[in-house]
């Protein structure tokens, strides 16, 4: 079924019923999720399927599954799609409330080009009201990645949900965020070449020291040339435990990535690659996945003359293991406005949701447990009212861990408190009601 | 000096009287008799367009448009679901247009022989979309020190600079925009400073010349901006301002200043433009008489005001000439600049970025300025920390102008989808906003905030045949911009590589074979 005969389909849909039950009445309960045409993405998609959800995690899906008698909250949601959570491969959610607020910034270590063993997990703020707006658009699950240097630091996947980081957290330390290019070269001297030394020299160290450690504790190694912290950080990354995603853009920018990869062993993902789709060839050969934002069209710098629509497009033709994101934190539910608009542009339907839910788990080693709807992974679930990448189409539940995501938020409160500017007492005293800060 | 620079041609005014004032703008009609009288005695007259022309800096034909529509046939669309943008979506619709205009829309239409007829069945077609706030030309691609044109972040007040002498037309952010259905867009300075200069708005065609893509007798714009860009530049610098009020004061004692000269210009127009201006209170303005050109006697100071750009910038927004765009993210402090604008006696015609403009929608109703909006940013620092997903749906249900803007050169490619998605935050909120309203925000309220309403926005007869033919609803993530008209003329072809422009900056800059294509 295409996209747009589901489109068409939903659009006569029945009257929603999941608004009948209360916010947070569910919250602790087994789900049912009955009707719906189910995309599990590591099959073809189900139309009137069940999808059952038992102590947070999926326990059966398919089109004869029966409801348990008792003990299970039941959803009607047929003519409702329903998908895995969106998975947005690398977002600063948790790590910046305000841009331009630099005491609300965490996502980035200024001064040094090189701090791999920066870890965002700290730093990250689980009150974010980034949190909130981003998951009831569907977003479930991001990479927490940190920005800015040559190598920048250790990125975590987190989920959506939960009081405090270490609840939120899938995976800690998933991934060693780097960058290659105009940016990288000015932060080590000025030219690519600069970058690329010293992006060999701290690997060639961390090699080293792998080996060497206790003659390191004793202090009878030549100089290194970043910390102990640094160093010991990368021994995943040479490992090939966890992979280097390496935010570049020009062809020969990303060749050069893979050139030192191969060196040391590294596994490397390229992160935006607007100039990928001119080495796709080379790219499916070495099994190297690239997370793109199909809106890019224009030669806005440099390195990235060769941006095209279309670019998602040619990399899935060639083979590569393509994966979807907003590049935004504050509008991350916008990935599912980018995949629309790589559908446009000649990405497949069903390519398009797999680049953001299945292979962004792939790349940080978290597919084992996210990004398709099969019993045994975690139940991180999106009804939508139609195509999940329909401008028309909204999250109209959004299931994290088992758990209903309470239709709460501070635009929703913003919203409501100025719904209507009629007379009587000024806006300030509406909303709130469940007492923040100076409440009764 | 007298005639220091070259004299002023005996083609525009010599030494005219005039009577005139007040509200004179351009395009404004014959204002009446004159008794001209040149240094040489020679009867001339000066119309009151030559008079808007000298008020405005576009003395003798200077910055005015060069454009020519390309060449067109009468043609007709036929079948296709037409959204006029006033109030109709046709289905089954034609369109007929010709010389540039839009002659008839409606059902079956008959046509005369030799007509161009495409055939639009399963297709839509939108007036062409307009962008009130762009920076391309301003801020190119490549976006580098050496294309940065957009904010002379050198004082506070930059009335004098205009944003047409930044433009560079070769950016490929221009076809970017025509491909996505942009036929109209306001090139704006930045927002570094409380007073950024003027704004132009230009069509998306190709120009050699930032003249030839200049809309013909569109009024130009006054940049304002409030808020936490003026005092984060120059309150950096130890210097005013530094706090919002001293933006405040910023903007007063500018205009205080304006009105003097525009008094005095007005005064010396009225006065027959052969009088004394009393300009010899100033020092030195005798002897810049000649800059003006105009001959006179500058020792009794009988000639002309002495110009300054800045305060001819201002002057023209008094009078009504030059329309202020103000980028202001705050509801209190959209109802400050109100107080200015109410001070002055001059008109806001749209905030822009208009983040809070939800809170405060009824004062922008009651007063009619518009509000220029994006559907979803955010957060990228406080004064945009209080955005909703509805806000352009409220204040539009409010009865003020709401207009969708991008700031962006991305945005400016999705106009159409960012428009839907409005739409749709506002409906799933239960406000009743329908198709024909969305659209209006991207095509008809804009083109009204341009004071172009009468010419672009709407397809109806008598408009400017400026038009865009989609492969689906526009309002669908999955639609494309099949084909633009810009006065008549098709100017982009999404099938037709003879009919996609390509600036001169992406000649040869990839492999052959990384030419064309869905760029």
């Amino acid at each position: 079924m295409t996209a747009r005969t589901i489109a068409a389909a939903l659009a006569v849909s029945a009257a929603l019923l999941l608004s009948a039950t209360r916010p947070g009445e569910l919250a602790a309960q087994n789900l049912a999720i009955v009707g719906a045409t189910v995309y599990p993405v590591s099959g073809p998609p189900i139309e009137g399927a069940t999808v059952l959800v038992r102590d947070g995690l999926i326990s059966a899906v398919g089109m004869d599954v029966p409801v348990p008698a008792d003990d299970f909250a039941v959803f009607d949601a047929r003519g409702k799609v329903v998908t895995p959570g969106f998975f947005d491969a690398g977002t600063q959610i948790g790590l910046v409330e305000i841009g331009l607020e630099s005491t609300t910034v965490d996502s980035r270590v200024d001064g040094d080009p090189v701090s791999a063993a920066f870890d965002v997990v700290d730093g990250f703020n689980p009150n974010s009201t980034l949190i909130p707006i981003n998951r009831l658009g569907g977003v479930t699950t991001t990479a927490a990645l940190p920005t800015g240097g040559l190598i920048a630091g250790q990125g975590a996947v987190i989920d959506l949900t939960g009081e405090t980081v270490e609840a939120m957290l899938v995976k800690p330390r998933a991934a060693m965020a780097a960058s290659f290019g105009p940016g990288a070269a000015a932060a080590t001297g000025g030219a690519r070449g600069a970058a690329s030394l010293r992006l060999r020299e701290v690997l060639d160290d961390a090699r080293y020291w792998a080996s060497h450690r206790e003659a390191y504790d004793r202090g009878e190694v030549r100089p290194l040339s970043v910390s102990r912290l640094d160093l010991e950080a990368l021994q995943p990354v040479l490992a090939g435990e966890i992979p280097l995603v390496v935010q570049v853009d020009r062809a020969s920018d990303i060749l050069a990535v893979l050139r030192i990869a191969e060196e040391y062993g590294v596994r490397p993902v390229i992160r935006r690659g607007t100039e990928a789709w001119m080495v796709a060839e080379q790219l499916a050969e070495r099994n190297v996945p690239v997370i793109v934002k199909p809106l890019t069209s224009l030669p806005d710098g440099f390195d990235r003359l060769g941006a095209r629509f279309d670019n998602a497009a040619i990399l899935h033709e060639a083979g590569v293991a393509v994966a979807v994101s907003s590049f935004q934190s504050h509008r991350a539910h916008n990935i599912g406005l980018e995949a629309g608009n790589a559908i446009r542009f000649g990405l497949p339907w069903d390519a398009a949701l797999r680049a953001v839910t299945l292979t962004p788990a792939e790349i940080y080693g978290v597919a084992d447990r996210y990004g398709s709807i099969e019993a045994g992974k975690v139940g991180n679930l999106v009804v939508w009212s139609g195509d999940p990448f329909e401008l028309s189409s909204r999250a109209e539940e959004v299931i994290i861990r088992g758990v209903r995501v309470p239709r709460a938020s501070r635009q929703l409160e913003l919203l409501e408190r100025y719904r209507t500017l009629d007379g009587g007492h000024p806006p300030a005293y509406r909303g709130d009601g469940d007492g923040g800060p100076g409440g009764s | 000096m007298i005639g220091r620079r070259r004299p002023f041609r005996a083609s525009a005014l010599t030494a005219v009287a005039v009577v005139f004032l007040p509200g004179l703008g351009l395009g404004a009609s014959p204002a009446g008799a004159y008794a001209p009288q040149d240094a040489a005695g020679t009867s001339t007259a000066a119309s009151a367009g030559e008079i808007a022309d000298l008020l405005h800096g576009q003395r003798n034909g200077a910055w005015k448009s060069t454009y020519r529509p390309l060449a067109s046939g009468p043609t007709l669309i036929r079948g296709a679901t037409v959204m006029t943008a006033a109030g109709e979506e046709i289905e089954g619709g034609d369109l007929f247009m010709r010389d540039g205009k839009i002659v008839e829309v409606g059902r079956n239409l008959d046509v005369p022989a030799g007509t161009d007829v495409i055939d639009a069945s399963g297709r839509f077609v939108t007036p062409g979309i307009i962008d009130t706030h762009s920076h391309l030309g301003v801020s190119p691609s490549p976006s580098i020190s050496s294309t940065s044109d957009t904010n002379e972040s050198t004082d506070p007040n930059t009335a004098e600079v205009w944003a047409m002498h930044s433009v560079w037309p070769q950016d490929p952010g221009f076809t970017r925009a025509l491909a996505a259905g942009v036929t109209t867009l306001q090139i704006l300075p930045g927002s570094a400073n409380l007073i950024g200069g003027r704004g132009i708005t230009l069509k998306t065609v190709p120009g050699r010349t930032v003249q030839e893509m200049m809309f013909p007798d569109a009024p130009m714009a006054l940049k304002m901006a409030c808020g936490e860009n003026p005092k984060r530049v120059y309150g950096g610098r130890q210097r005013s301002p530094r706090t919002r009020m001293g933006n405040m004061a910023g903007y007063r004692e500018a205009f205080i200043e304006a009105e003097r000269y525009r008094r005095r210009w007005d005064a010396w127009i009225e006065g027959g433009m052969t009088g004394d201006v009393g300009d010899a209170e100033d020092a030195g303005d005798a002897e810049d008489v000649g800059d003006t050109g105009y001959t006179g006697d500058a020792r009794n100071s009988k000639g002309p005001p002495v110009r300054d750009l800045a305060k001819e910038t201002l002057a023209e927004v008094l009078r009504g000439a030059i329309f202020v765009h103000n980028h202001c993210y705050r509801a209190d402090e959209m109802a400050q600049m109100m107080d200015l604008a109410r001070e002055f006696g001059f008109r806001i015609r749209s905030f822009h970025h208009a983040i809070e403009a939800y809170k405060l929608r009824d004062l922008l109703a009651r007063d009619t300025v518009a509000a220029s909006m994006w559907v979803d940013w955010w957060g990228f620092k406080l004064e945009a920390y209080d955005a909703v997903p509805q806000n352009i749906a409220l204040v539009s249900e409010a009865g003020a102008r709401a207009i969708l803007h991008t700031d962006s050169d991305m945005g400016i490619q999705v106009m159409n989808q960012d428009a839907a998605r409005a739409m749709y935050a506002g409906r799933a909120a239960g406000i009743d906003v329908g198709r024909d309203e969305a659209l209006r925000w991207i095509t008809a309220n804009p083109a009204w905030a341009l004071g172009l309403d009468d010419r672009v926005g709407t397809l109806q007869p008598g408009k400017n045949a400026d038009l865009v033919i989609w492969s689906g609803d526009p309002f669908s993530v999955y639609s494309r911009a099949d084909q633009v008209f810009i006065d008549g003329a098709l100017i982009y072809d999404r099938s037709r590589s003879d009919v996609q422009p390509t600036t001169d900056f992406e000649l040869g800059i990839l492999p052959s074979s990384g030419q064309g294509g869905d760029r």
